[in-house]
């Protein structure tokens, strides 16, 4: 076992040497474009360090916690289909891929759709066979130079998923990405790294599910990368249900040609420190993003959801809403930026965050932020963050429904706004049993 | 069945009702009314079991039972219903979803099975015809973008439904053009029944002319300082609350 406390530096120390380790059984590939942007990336990890609060992107999120865990980068494990029994999600048909402490896991894997409507591969695999897409493709999307925990994944990360979609092809399956976190015996670490190319005039519905096995503490550092070509359409939800021991620090980077959809829903159930960044870069006229976020977090678990929105091009449409329900002295955060740079005329991006603060312990930050450069545009911006309805409660009530089924019931409504938004309707149900089962708790 | 006494409630420290008397039996309608202030609301919402009322002194018995030792949801299921002054607006609620959880639990207060889905729409599409309301409204959020016709027709709908022996319909014509006024108020008589009782609260004798009173209390200054027959709603129209309040000082 390694030592219970790490010092703020030793994580650091650690990491960097495990690169060096890696590096040094490397042979022709040390010379690699890859590994070339992997040593920057590192060089820039080295160089940022973890961020502290005093850095405006972290100001309400301290990783200090994080910090004090240690973490075994060794990551084996074995792990068997009874194990995951109780992760798993009902009725759920499609590509079902398992990561398994970051591992792609062949064994538990289920693909499904034919290789003409869509190309599955880990990116372990694809490094190999076809390093020519990595090189055109890896970190050209993510900003390692400024954020520390993408520099770390861009540096660190030997799996994960790349996924292409042929042009003009509907993948009939969903692809659902499960990365499981086995801490039953170990602290464990994970660098997922994902590549979804998504090619003219195709569609495809992805979900990236995060679980915890065990009672260890465990860190998932994942970048997902999404490019959708002109035309290109994609629903994409992140759900997380961990445990009181997960730190889970995550970036979406999606990049839009023109007349592209993109629709997206976050959803946070668990975790004991959980940030999600989504960005977007809307590269092309007519494009359109929609974000949709939902977060749970009670006892004292912290949940920050930033969102970025550039919106480069003209004639461009971002919309989102996020909803939180905070219980216990729990913390959230929302942090949603629109960019509308010169170019981008008759942009409209519209932001709504609201939130229903549960206990007088739970805080909750809101921070939207529009900066606009072009002045024929439509933005709006808003965040409301309140009790439950008294009145409503009441009248409830006065109907002979109980207090706390008076409460779930809002509640539950609440949540809809977000959750009647995903279309894999088996996480849909998924979410909406485990969302009740907590708010009855 | 309904025994109000001596019942002193305030709201924050603003003494609201001072020592109210008031007996309701089965079948009997009574209105009360009075002046602006007077206490008739919180008459009304303190029965319902409103928390942000303290009840200082007296007591209120429904049925033998101390009403005012239950919780509002123990009160709709012994039989009281509140027809609201102004109903809640409650997004991503259905009416239909609403009204069928509410009638779940009040039965399983009582000890009885749920109704399953068939019973419920078999009861739902016979009181939807007393009130005149539509589908479409009972499937959209509770209350959420009805007009104020629409939001008084849901709450005599609501009661229809849950079959209250003791109504409480809190200035249920406020708001309301004579046509709707009638719908609402026909939905209330056709629920008039030798078990059931209402409360009319409301601070104009127009209601009267649809929902007949068996008595009219006029309710001043926190207290019932007079009480008639129907007739006496025709004299208030007539001559307003002054000489009520004239006497009683």
């Amino acid at each position: 076992m390694t030592p219970s406390y790490a010092s703020y530096n030793e994580f650091k120390e650690q990491l960097l040497a495990a690169f060096r380790d890696n590096e040094e059984r490397m042979n022709g590939e040390r010379k690699s474009p890859l590994h070339q942007i992997r040593r920057t990336a590192l060089k820039q990890f080295d160089q940022l360090g973890f961020p502290t609060i005093r850095h405006e992107e972290w100001k309400y999120s301290s990783v200090n916690g994080l910090l004090k865990q240690s973490f075994d980068l060794d990551e084996t494990t074995t792990l068997t289909m009874e194990d995951l029994a109780p992760l798993e999600i009902p009725n759920l048909d499609g590509n079902i891929i398992y990561f398994v402490n970051g591992r792609y896991h062949a064994e538990l894997s289920r693909l499904i759709s034919p290789a003409d409507q869509v190309q599955i591969l880990s990116f372990a695999e694809a490094i190999k066979s076809d390093p020519e897409l990595i090189d055109t493709h890896f970190a050209r999307y993510a900003n390692y130079q400024e954020n520390a925990f993408t520099a770390l994944n861009t540096a660190l990360a030997s799996d994960g998923i790349v996924i292409r979609v042929p042009a003009n092809t509907t993948v009939e399956q969903p692809i659902i990405l499960r990365f499981i976190t086995d801490t039953r015996t170990k602290n464990i670490t994970s660098q997922p790294r994902n590549l979804v190319l998504v090619g003219k005039n195709a569609e495809v519905m992805m979900a990236e599910s995060y679980r915890t096995l065990g009672e260890g503490a465990s860190f998932v550092n994942v970048v997902t990368e999404i490019v959708l070509e002109r035309d290109a359409r994609m629903q994409y939800y992140k759900v997380q249900n961990e445990t009181e021991k997960a730190y889970h620090i995550g970036t979406t980077q999606v990049n839009q040609a023109d007349n592209s959809h993109f629709y997206s829903a976050t959803v946070t159930l668990n975790g004991n420190f959980v940030r999600n960044n989504l960005n977007i870069v809307l590269n092309g006229q007519q494009a359109e993003a929609f974000m949709y976020g939902l977060y749970m977090p009670n006892g004292r678990q912290h949940v920050d959801n930033h969102t970025l929105v550039d919106h480069a091009m003209p004639n461009s449409y971002s919309n989102e809403l996020y909803k939180g329900i905070l219980d216990d002295n729990s913390t959230g955060v929302f942090n949603g930026k629109i960019f509308v740079r010169p170019d981008a005329q008759k942009t409209n991006a519209y932001q709504s965050c609201k939130n229903v603060v549960l206990s007088s312990g739970a805080t909750m930050n809101t921070k939207p932020q529009l900066e606009i450069f072009a002045d024929d545009v439509k933005c709006s911006h808003g965040t409301t963050t309140g009790q439950l309805n008294d009145e409503a409660l009441f009248y409830m009530r006065s109907r002979g429904i109980p207090k706390d089924e008076a409460r779930t019931l809002l509640l539950y409504a609440f949540s809809q706004d977000v959750l009647s938004q995903i279309k894999i309707q088996p996480i849909r149900e998924y979410l909406e049993k485990v969302v009740t089962q907590k708010l009855t708790k | 069945m309904l025994s109000i006494s001596n019942l002193q409630a305030s709201i924050g420290d603003k003494e609201i009702l001072r020592g109210l008397n008031l007996e309701v039996n089965p079948g009997e309608v009574h209105a009360i009314m009075g002046p602006n202030g007077a206490g008739k609301s919180t008459l009304a919402s303190v029965l319902a079991g409103r928390e942000d009322y303290d009840v200082t002194g007296g007591s209120v018995t429904f049925d033998g039972k101390d009403l005012l030792d239950m919780a509002p949801e123990e009160r709709a299921a012994e039989g009281i219903f509140l027809a609201f002054q102004y109903p809640v607006e409650i997004p991503g609620v259905s009416t239909t979803n609403f009204l069928k959880t509410a009638m779940n639990e009040i039965r399983k207060y009582r000890g009885q099975d749920p109704l399953d889905a068939v019973q419920f729409l078999k009861l739902m599409k016979e009181k939807m015809k007393l009130v005149n309301i539509d589908q479409s409204l009972l499937s959209r959020s509770l209350n959420e973008g009805f007009s104020g016709g629409e939001k008084k027709r849901n709450e005599i709908f609501q009661m229809a439904m849950l079959e209250p022996k003791l109504a409480i319909l809190d200035e249920t014509d406020s708001g309301l053009d004579i046509d709707a006024l009638r719908i609402v108020a026909d939905g209330v008589n056709q629920l008039r029944s030798p078990e059931r009782a209402t409360i009319v609260v409301t601070h104009y004798q127009r209601l009267l002319d649809y929902i007949v009173p068996d008595f009219v209390h006029v309710l001043y200054k926190g207290r019932i300082v007079k009480s008639g027959p129907k007739e006496l709603a025709l004299e208030l129209e007539e001559k307003g609350y002054d000489w009520i309040k004239a006497e009683a000082i």
